[in-house]
This record gives C-alpha cells, sequence and structure tokens, in this order.
C-alpha cells in the first residue's frame, strides 16, 4: 500500500500493540496538596480505569512530596492513556511505571487476627514462624500476625490460615521501588 | 512591591495584573466583599447577565474572539453549580477561563451552611484545574497561577473557590512577577516538538502522493500566527486542507486547497480525502468519534503524524505513526523551515493525480440542496446572510443542532477566531450569551448567533443583558418549530416516531424580543429575505431574527453512525432514510 511512506525505523515511530491486559506498578509523585488524591482516584474512576491497589503518603516533608503507588491492569494501549492522564494534571510532578522499567521492589504488610486453641492455635503459630510473622497482639484465644512482603507471600499465609480460625484480615496495599541506585 | 490589601482587593488587583479588563458575573452574599471592591474601582468593568450559566459562556466567547482569559465571577453555591456546564463545554474545547467562586466562610465549611456546597469537588472532573484558598496570603500565588494554567500549554478552565472571610482578609498582596517559582513546579507543558520528529514528518511529506492536512482548534489555540503558519505551509506543500468544527477559519474558507470541514457532517471530498489519504498530518485535533465515524474503518491505509500540545490526546483514540508533541504555531514554523531547506518547488506533478480525484468527490456538490421559491431553506438563510455580510467584520456564534452544521457548511471564514461553536460538549444555550461576550470583546463588530428556536430558549434571559449594555448582537434564529436535529435521528433510527421533538407553545419571538427591549423581524418568505437582512444588519441594537424555514429538512451530508467515512449519505439518496443504519450503529450516538 504505503510502501514509500512505511515507518523508517525511526524511535518516533510508536511501535504497534499487543491487546492483553497486563497488571502494572504506577509510581507517581505529586505535590502533598489537598485533594490530590481525588483527583487522581476521580480520573481512574472518570475513565473507567482499574484499580488494583493503591497507596499514598507523604515522603519528602519539606519539598511537600507524597509519593502515590497504584497498580492497575490494562491493555497496553490504556496503560499509556493512563500514564500520560496522570501526567497531565497540574499537582503531578512524575510517572514512573516500575513494571515497564524494569527490576523494582514491591512490598505490602497485613494485619491477620486468627482465633482459636488448641491444635489448630498451635499449627496457626508455626505457620507464622516459617513466614517470619510478628505476633503484635495476644489472647489466650486469638493472636494478631504482622506479616510483610511481597502480596503472593501474604496470600498464601491468609490461605493456610483460613481453615484455622481467620477471623480478619487489613492490607496496606503496594509499596513499590525501583531497585539500584536511582531515584525517581 | 509587597502591599497589603485583604483579600477582595487582591482578586481585583491580580485581575489588573493578568490584563483583565471584563468579567461577567452575578452577585450573591459569599461574594458581596469581591463586588464591593469591584465598584470602587474602574479598571476592571463587569457585565451583570441573568444566568451564571450565561456568564461561563460569554467568558467563553470573549476568550475565543480574543485568544485572552475569559473571567467569570458567582458566588456561593447555586452560583457555582450554574457554571458546571459552561466549565465543562470549556475543558472539552480547551477554552481558556478563569472561574473565580465565592465560597461560605473557613469556619462554616462542611456544616450544611445556608448556600455551601462542595465547590471544588463538583467541579475537579470539569476544570483543568481548581483551588480553594483557605489564607488569604496564598491568594496572589493561585490568582496569578490561574490565569498561567489556564492559558498555557493546552487551554482550559481553572475555579478558584475564595471564603467569604478569605475576601475580608487582610494580606500581603504579590504581583505576578514578584511570586517567584510559582508552587506547582510540576507543570510545564510542552512547546517545541521534537525537532527530529518534524524533520522525519517533513520528509514523509515531501514523499507523499495523497496527502491531507486535518486541523483542529489546536491551530486556533495556538494564536493567529499559528494559522498563518497553516497558510504558508499549505502553499509551500500545495497539499489539501481539512479541519473539524473548532478549526474553521485557519485555512480560508476561499482558500484554493480547501477541501470544507470533515467529520458526520462534512463534506463529502473532505470525507474521502481522510478516507483514501496516504498520508495524514493532523495538527492540533484529536481524532474524536463526530470525525473518524467507525474507527476500524478509519482512514485504513494511510500513515498519521500527529501533533498536539496535549501527550494525552495522542493515540487515544486512533494508533498514529509518527507522533509529535509541541504547539502546532512552532511545530508547522519548523515544517516551513525544513520543507525551505529541502526545496523550494511544490510537487505539483506528483499530486496532480490526488486533486484530480479530489476534484471528481469535489462535483458530487455535497452541501448542494434544492431550493424553494415558496419556503425558507435553511441553507439558503444562511448563504443569503453570509453574502449580506461579506467584507465585514464579521463574528458567528452557534447554538447546537441542525443549525451549527449547517451554518459550518454555508457560512466560511477567512480569519481564526471569529467563529464560536460548542463541539465537544455540544450545549445548547451557548451561542447567545457566547455572542455577548464577543460582542464585549469587539464592540464595532457584527456579532452574529446563529440558533435554533429550541436552543435559543435555554439561555434566552441574556437579551437583557445585551439591552442593557447595548450590545448589538444578532440572534438569526431557523425556526423549524422542531429540534431538528432530534427530529433527524428519530427518522433515521425510531421508525419517525417524534417523541418530545416538535418546539410546543413556541413564544412569539418579535413580541419577546420588544419585551426585552429589543427589535423582532420575522420572516417566512424567500423572496422577503434578503431586505429582513438588511434590516437587522441595519439596526443598532440587539436583534432577534425569527427566520421560519422548511420544517423537515434534513442535515446532509452524513456520515451515519457505525459507517465509515466512505459510505457517506449525500444530499440525493435514493434508500428510505429509516433504513440506512443497522442495528449495531444505532446504539452509537
Ligand atoms: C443542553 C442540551 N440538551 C440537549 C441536547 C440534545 N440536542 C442536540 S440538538 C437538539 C435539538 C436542537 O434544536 P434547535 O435548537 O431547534 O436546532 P435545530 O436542530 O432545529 O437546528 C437537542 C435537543 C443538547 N445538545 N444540549
Amino acid at each position: 500500500m504505503n510502501a514509500h511512506l512505511l515507518p523508517t525505523g525511526s524511535p518516533y515511530f510508536s511501535v504497534p500493540e499487543t491487546q492483553l491486559p497486563e497488571r502494572h506498578t504506577l509510581s507517581v509523585l505529586v505535590d502533598n496538596e489537598p485533594g490530590i488524591l481525588a483527583r487522581v482516584v476521580g480520573l481512574f474512576s472518570a475513565r473507567g480505569y482499574n484499580i488494583d491497589s493503591l497507596t499514598v503518603s507523604e515522603t519528602e516533608h519539606d519539598r511537600g512530596l507524597s509519593r502515590i503507588t497504584v497498580v492497575t491492569v490494562a491493555t497496553p494501549k490504556v496503560l499509556t492513556q493512563i500514564k500520560l492522564q496522570l501526567a497531565r494534571l497540574v499537582p503531578v510532578h512524575k510517572v514512573h511505571d516500575l513494571t515497564a522499567e524494569g527490576a523494582s521492589l514491591e512490598r505490602e504488610l497485613a494485619l491477620i487476627k486468627v482465633g482459636g486453641t488448641g491444635e489448630p492455635r498451635s499449627e496457626a503459630l508455626r505457620l507464622a514462624d516459617a513466614f517470619r510473622a510478628q505476633i503484635v497482639d495476644a489472647t489466650t484465644e486469638s493472636f494478631v500476625f504482622e506479616v510483610t512482603g511481597k502480596p503472593s507471600k501474604i496470600d498464601s499465609f491468609i490461605a493456610l490460615m483460613a481453615p484455622l480460625g481467620l477471623i480478619e484480615v487489613v492490607r496496606t496495599g503496594l509499596a513499590a521501588i525501583s531497585r539500584g541506585p536511582k531515584g525517581m | 512591591m509587597a502591599e497589603q490589601m485583604t483579600g477582595a482587593e487582591m482578586v481585583l488587583r491580580a485581575l489588573t495584573n493578568n490584563g483583565v479588563t471584563h468579567i461577567f458575573g452575578y452577585p450573591g452574599g459569599a461574594a458581596l466583599p469581591i463586588y464591593d471592591a469591584l465598584f470602587q474601582q474602574d479598571a476592571v468593568q463587569h457585565i451583570l447577565v441573568r444566568h451564571e450559566q450565561g456568564a461561563g459562556h460569554m467568558a467563553e466567547g470573549y476568550a475565543r474572539s480574543t485568544g485572552k482569559v475569559g473571567v467569570v465571577l458567582v458566588t456561593s453555591g447555586p452560583g457555582a453549580t450554574n457554571v458546571v456546564t459552561p466549565l465543562t463545554d470549556a475543558l472539552m474545547d480547551s477554552v481558556p477561563l478563569v472561574v473565580l467562586s465565592a465560597q461560605v466562610s473557613t469556619t462554616l465549611i462542611g456544616s450544611d451552611a445556608f448556600q455551601e456546597c462542595d465547590t471544588v469537588g463538583i467541579t475537579r472532573s470539569c476544570t483543568k484545574h481548581n483551588y480553594l484558598v483557605k489564607n488569604v496570603n496564598d491568594l496572589p500565588r493561585v490568582l496569578h497561577e490561574a490565569f498561567h494554567i489556564a492559558s498555557s500549554g493546552r487551554p482550559g478552565p481553572v475555579l478558584v473557590d475564595i471564603p467569604k472571610d478569605v475576601q475580608f482578609a487582610m494580606g500581603t498582596y504579590l504581583g505576578p512577577d514578584e511570586i517567584g517559582t510559582t508552587r506547582h513546579a510540576s507543570y510545564h507543558p510542552a512547546t517545541d516538538g521534537d525537532a527530529a520528529a518534524i524533520a522525519a514528518a517533513v520528509d514523509l511529506m515531501l514523499r507523499a502522493e495523497r496527502p491531507v492536512f486535518y486541523t483542529g482548534g489546536g491551530v486556533i489555540n495556538s494564536g493567529p500566527q499559528a494559522s498563518e503558519r497553516l497558510r504558508e505551509l499549505a502553499e509551500l506543500t500545495g497539499f489539501p486542507v481539512t479541519s473539524t468544527l473548532l478549526g474553521l477559519g485557519s485555512y480560508p474558507g476561499s482558500g484554493p486547497q480547501w477541501l470544507g470541514m470533515l467529520g458526520m457532517h462534512g463534506s463529502y471530498e473532505a470525507n474521502m480525502a481522510m478516507h483514501d489519504c496516504d498520508l495524514m498530518i493532523c495538527i492540533g485535533a484529536r481524532f474524536d468519534d463526530r470525525i473518524t465515524g467507525r474507527i476500524d474503518a478509519f482512514s485504513p491505509n494511510s500513515t498519521k503524524i500527529h501533533v498536539d500540545i496535549d501527550a494525552s490526546s495522542i493515540g487515544k483514540n486512533v494508533r498514529v505513526h509518527l507522533p509529535i508533541i509541541g504547539d502546532s504555531g512552532l511545530v508547522m514554523a519548523e515544517m516551513v523551515r525544513i520543507w525551505r531547506s529541502r526545496t523550494n518547488a511544490p510537487r505539483t506533478e506528483a499530486l496532480a493525480p490526488w486533486w484530480e480525484q479530489i476534484a471528481k468527490w469535489r462535483a458530487k456538490n455535497s452541501f448542494g440542496f434544492t431550493n424553494s421559491t415558496t419556503t425558507i431553506k435553511p441553507q439558503h438563510a444562511i448563504k443569503r446572510l453570509h453574502a449580506a455580510t461579506k467584507g465585514r467584520d464579521v463574528y458567528v456564534t452557534t447554538e447546537v443542532g441542525q443549525h451549527q452544521m449547517w451554518a459550518a457548511q454555508h457560512f466560511p471564514f477567512e480569519l481564526p477566531n471569529h467563529w464560536m461553536t460548542s463541539g465537544g460538549l455540544g450545549t445548547m444555550g451557548y451561542g447567545l450569551p457566547a455572542a455577548v461576550g464577543v460582542q464585549v470583546a469587539h464592540p464595532d463588530a457584527l456579532v452574529i448567533d446563529i440558533a435554533g428556536e429550541a436552543s435559543v430558549q435555554m439561555t434566552m434571559q441574556e437579551m437583557s443583558t445585551a439591552v442593557q449594555y447595548k450590545l448589538p448582537i444578532k440572534i438569526f434564529i431557523l425556526n423549524n418549530e422542531r429540534m431538528g436535529m432530534v427530529r433527524q435521528w428519530q427518522d433515521l433510527l425510531h421508525g419517525g416516531r417524534y417523541a418530545s421533538s416538535y418546539s410546543e407553545s413556541l413564544p412569539d419571538f418579535v413580541k419577546l424580543a420588544e419585551a426585552y427591549g429589543g427589535k423582532g423581524i420575522r420572516c417566512s418568505d424567500p423572496a422577503l429575505l434578503d431586505a429582513a437582512i438588511a434590516e437587522m444588519l441595519d439596526y443598532d441594537g440587539p436583534v432577534l431574527f425569527d427566520c421560519l424555514v422548511e420544517k423537515h429538512e434534513n442535515c446532509l451530508p452524513m456520515i451515519p453512525s457505525g459507517k465509515p467515512h466512505n459510505e457517506m449519505i449525500l444530499p440525493d439518496f435514493t434508500e428510505a432514510i429509516g433504513d440506512i443504519i443497522d442495528a449495531k450503529g444505532r446504539q452509537l450516538v
């Protein structure tokens, strides 16, 4: 058709996309000002993007900066839109796609309340030890475990606790950072 | 020079420091300190509207016809909620606005106080950015930043919510240049496009055999010099030019390379050129669904270059091969420079077959219509209006519907910033107040709102504003006693069942004009039309012109929803109109 106009291999030609959804962790550096979280969350809901996990906290008090870590599932095309739409918000400084940019560390913390006595209680303790979970509260018929790690590790710990008297779980959502010496 | 003053005085000072001479507004309890400050100065003139929606559209008309920021002042609660429609309209069409809304005192916020509403919450998704100012010393910085954000990058509306106690409080005022680094170090919109990408674009343009420039509102927003660059680029390259509804005027409607508007009601030649081109150069447009038609059949074989200042517009709807993020005027200037450095001969021969093809499409005369000697055809009325105003400095606004599309088809523009219409949001009621805003900015120009009888009633009350400020706007109503565009869709899609699309109990527009203190004219006879138009143009004051037109005229050509560009309905269609769109197309809007 357009042989005379086919992309020249210039870096400015965007690559064709595959349209399978992927899970990506985005790190968003923002001004810590009123309404910033509503702005980010509102963008996701208004444009129909998914949020699988969201964490936000001030990270540099002196410069008034917060970091938002958001995990989303989207096709590459939508993912590009998400990043560009986020970057367009006035208080957003930077948007990094940690998944696309290579090696990154992802951690989550969970508090897990397990009730019971007798053998199930002893089994819960043994498993907690194996998962390096801390006991942060104890009564004669319950524990609260604190466990940190990748979300998959927390998922498996919770699954193991389920038959042993799991009462409730609270998770922080994901905190993520790139490996190596360079910062955002 | 740091100076002590109240928050209300800061508002006025910041307005003058940012070059504002007119604001559109409506008072109320929470806004009274600012109104008091307004009363005690005369650098800024306040135009009192009749409804805050009118203020918003007036500011839009003012902004689009001048390139300056339009400014609105409203009170808390209902004042603020009434500007939500114009804010959304301005966001969709990239119009720079600063809206100042008063808020209840900071001590009352959150208590469901009288006329309290969560203005920043409500307007967060319909502004480019918004602020609630709780400390008077933040006010100067926020106001200056609001003007900067509204007018730079991709322009848009910015709202500043100012509680009443902040308006009363004393604080330190600093001017725009004394603020130093604005707080939002994060905001730095793109300007120049990437040089290598622009060079790559020119390379493609030099090799293209069936190219087309597809231009949009971004060319107008970049300023008059961008339109000049477009004209230069078109002349150098010899490429055909089409434009979106919002881009009309950036290339002259009388220009030899002009294809007419593209899109759903665009010309056959423009849409066919888009469909069959080998190189599409999109400048400041956004591949909106009214332009692309069925997206998977949109210009299937072309290489696409997209120049836009907003990176998120690129690749959103259509995959493009060569994105260039930057200001359209600067990018085109660079294209002109590089093109000149490569060649100085237009590629007339290489493009000749393409122009021959375009001539064949043009011969279809897709904006054609059958005229009548007994009833006024709406297209004919617009053509006569255009003929009567030729050579004058004329600005046109519109409402939304068939009349809007006919105006875009039959009223060509030679200059940018002379055509104001609600494109993205399609807001009925936009045109009359927008015309008021345009006339405020250009007191000696001829300003015409081409209207439908349904739309115009949505903001009719601003006729009173026009009379109060002696703004001689001309409201030219194409009265088909129908919501014509709705009626047309009901014929296309719903078996001609006209659910609620009659304009019943219409007012007598002549008497209505007189009741407001303006002039009313009615015309239903094609033979008397020219004289009636002349009477309207001669009258020094606001006129409501009730032009009674053919009731069931369809707005054609049309790309039916769910169809690609090369399956347009042309004016000479022969099928039953209700059979054209299939089941899938019916679900689209
Ligand atoms: C505020 C608003 N409400 C509803 C619509 C939907 N709508 C689009 S065109 C139209 C009819 C417009 O009728 P009229 O102003 O008489 O213009 P005509 O199509 O007859 O030229 C309607 C109801 C809209 N665009 N805006």
